[in-house]
């Protein structure tokens, strides 16, 4: 019984193990020779390609600065509106329904979103040209004003994504056991010591998982970006995508999908080495 | 019994997967894409051809679809309509059926030989029919003509004249009126390709980097100071002019068609303007063409002799804005708006100093590379301000290596070459 029971398991494993293989392995491999390899032989003129581009340089930067800028402003604004919807006992569900109504929608139709905002003919500029507080429609979104058009990528990012990672969390918080707190409100620690000391560390197994996932997608940001931004604003993706879709040269494409992936690697190692789960904290 | 419902099911899923299949004639295009065009054509243009299955794709997939079908062996398309260069990578790659006999019955109808001679790719047989022509033109408000320079015409611009223009319409309005399509789909490489360089240099590869082109590209900087910042945003221009964001405007006509068939009261349209070598202009040159293994064959020559009767012409004239390729009259009674953009195409190609450009030949897959060569000397020099000469050196030699990479000789207005054109 004990033998029959041991390859069970591997057994119900196998077909999504195949679909994987199939489905993601096969086409990673192929990338990935697409990236090294030129008519059919090794070479690395895609990556010295990739990397005298014009957009190279900039579009590593841009995705960087964004992902550094994004994903703590959402960690801090998904643990307070996490912090503050357990406070809450009615209508509990109805606030976490409204706030995660950003998730409900496409990444692109996020970006259009926040289009139909920020352009020169936008709501935000007929209201302050309606109000009387600018002379003239201005336009934030331009090559021209790319602290603006950074601002307003960032914001709309952090818009769309921030409710994912609240999802997490909160259910991170849920798990919490109420004693702990009870016990450090006893001997004496304040909402400070006891958020810092106690929530923080058990909700860590949430807070890296959501850290992990936002920051991969922080690196696969694209729709948002070329929604608002298009050309002015290269990012990681966009230039996988432009290669690819636009220039039709598939190698280089497939060189930037592999460093995305690689970047993506990294930042889930650093994150699983530095924010330490428990092994028995683990699923 | 349970054996024979399953089997029943699998036989009827196999008989649902192979059989049907061909019961249509299927016409890829990767022209009249939006929704009301590809409306227009399935329910007027292609009415009474019988059983057509009018299927839109986006260029790069068309090329992946159609290379996709010729690797497997398997056919499903019988009819494509493309640009001329989106046909040719599949000419070169023989994928193309021949089809002589129908280029001279329409020969016969009044189709110009120069524009046949052209469907043929440089082949000794036709590869394609010439099913419809198209080229970029300027727009303006009307309220935009009181700021003219003085003594200037705007059938005849030159560059001087339109940024006169651009700077008296920045010092009224307090904004740059002109705009421009330099967004992520913008056709803005077309403007490189078939106005500024024939314009300043008379080539648009062997001048690539020549001093005629930086002197264009000084002009361009000039003018781009009048130019609307949001331009690179910008893929199709008829929003922003109708809009109100920008006064002037150059795009493809179809680009312009919705606004000025909106109001074709409020615009005037006219052709590009003129630089030291000429007024160049690119005609654009869609076609339709029989792959090689297609399905039904006799019904896509049907199609093919359907949209090109002079009656079908004009209805995709005065519907879609694209310009019959019959030497035909348009009617009196057209759109105003498709008349308008009209009198710009004939206005351009009647002009004296016109330089005819030639869409790209012979890069086959290599044509994106080569409009990036364009816009990264766009952005770089006019965007980021970088030194025109540096920079042309630069993006001179990635050209060189495209052109030698597909061996692509030089097409018009550059003077012909023997093997690969020449950056010089």
């Amino acid at each position: 019984m004990a033998n029959k029971r041991s390859w069970i398991p591997y057994l119900l494993i196998l077909p999504s193990v195949a679909f994987l293989a199939l489905l993601f392995v096969v086409p990673l491999v192929q990338t990935i020779w697409l990236a090294v390899s030129e008519n059919g032989a090794p070479s690395l003129a895609n990556a010295q390609r990739m990397a005298s581009d014009i957009n190279f340089t900039r579009s590593v930067k841009n995705t960087f600065l964004l992902a550094i800028a994004v994903v703590p402003v959402q960690i801090a604004i998904a643990l307070a509106m996490g912090t503050m919807v357990s406070k809450v006992g009615p209508g509990r569900e109805t606030i976490l329904w409204i706030w995660t109504i950003p998730l409900g929608i496409s990444d692109l139709a996020a970006g259009l979103v926040w289009l139909s905002i920020l352009q020169n003919t936008g709501y935000l500029n007929s209201v302050l040209f309606g109000l009387g507080i600018i002379e003239q429609r201005t336009g934030w979104l331009s090559y021209q004003t790319p602290i603006a058009l950074f601002f307003a990528i960032a914001v709309a990012e952090i818009w769309r994504g921030t409710a994912i990672v609240m999802v997490i969390i909160v259910s991170g918080l849920n798990q919490v056991p109420k004693e702990f707190k009870e016990a450090a409100e006893i001997f004496g620690a304040g909402p400070r010591t006891r958020f810092l000391r106690i929530t923080l560390p058990l909700i860590r197994p949430a807070l890296q998982s959501a850290l992990i996932l936002r920051t991969v997608l922080a690196f696969e940001v694209f729709a948002v970006v070329y929604a608002l931004g298009g050309r002015n604003f290269p990012v990681l993706v966009g230039e996988a995508y432009t290669w690819q879709n636009q220039n039709q040269n598939y190698g280089v494409a497939a060189v930037y999908a592999v460093l995305i992936m690689m970047i993506s690697l990294a930042a889930t190692l650093i994150y699983l080495r530095v924010i330490k789960v428990d092994p028995e904290r683990l699923p | 019994m349970k054996r024979i419902v399953s089997f029943g099911f699998l036989a009827s899923t196999v008989l649902a997967f192979t059989s049907p299949v061909l019961a249509q004639t299927v016409f890829v295009s990767t022209q009249l894409r939006p929704i009301e065009e590809a409306t227009v054509v399935r329910e007027e243009l292609l009415q009474d051809v019988g059983e057509i299955d009018y299927v839109v794709e986006e260029p790069p997939q068309f090329a992946v679809r159609m290379e996709a079908e010729r690797q497997a062996g398997k056919h499903t398309v019988s009819l494509v309509g493309a640009l001329h260069g989106e046909l040719s990578p599949l000419a070169d790659k023989d994928a193309l059926e021949p089809l002589d006999d129908l280029a001279k019955k329409l020969a016969a109808g009044g189709m110009p030989q120069s524009l046949l001679d052209l469907g043929r790719l440089g082949k000794s047989t036709q590869q394609y029919i010439p099913w419809m022509q198209a080229t970029y033109v300027m727009a303006a408000r009307k309220e935009a003509l009181q700021y003219l320079p003085a003594g200037a015409d705007v059938n005849a611009l030159n560059y001087d004249q339109l940024i006169e223009w651009g700077k008296k319409m920045q010092e009224a309005t307090g904004q740059p009126q002109i705009g421009f399509p330099a967004g992520p789909k913008g056709l803005m490489a077309r403007y490189f390709q078939g106005y500024f360089y024939p314009s300043f240099t008379g080539g648009v590869v062997r001048t690539f980097q020549s001093a005629d082109a930086i002197a264009g590209w000084e002009k361009l900087q000039a003018l781009w100071a009048y130019v609307t910042p949001n331009s690179t945003n910008y893929d199709f221009m008829q929003e922003p002019l109708a809009a109100g964001e920008v006064m002037v405007a150059w795009d493809h006509i179809a680009r312009l068609k919705n606004a000025i068939s909106a109001s074709p009261d409020d615009y005037v349209v006219f052709p590009a303007p003129a630089g030291p070598k000429g007024r160049g202009y690119m005609p654009v040159i869609a076609g339709l063409a029989i792959p090689k293994g297609a399905p039904d064959k006799a019904g896509a020559t049907k199609v093919i002799e359907h949209l090109t009767t002079p009656d079908v012409q004009l209805l995709t004239a005065s519907r879609v804005g694209f310009f019959p390729t019959l030497n035909i009259k348009l009617p009196e009674d057209l759109d105003a708006g498709v008349a308008l953009l009209a009198g710009a195409v004939t206005k351009t190609q009647a002009s004296k100093d016109a330089v005819i450009s030639l869409l790209p030949v012979g890069l086959g897959e290599k044509g994106g590379e080569f409009n990036k060569v364009y816009m990264d000397s766009f952005q770089r020099i006019v965007l980021q301000k970088e030194p025109i000469a540096d920079v042309l050196k630069a993006q001179g030699q990635t050209m060189a290596k495209l052109m030698t990479d597909t061996k692509a000789p030089c097409w018009a207005p550059d003077a012909k070459s023997d093997g690969p054109c020449p950056v010089q």
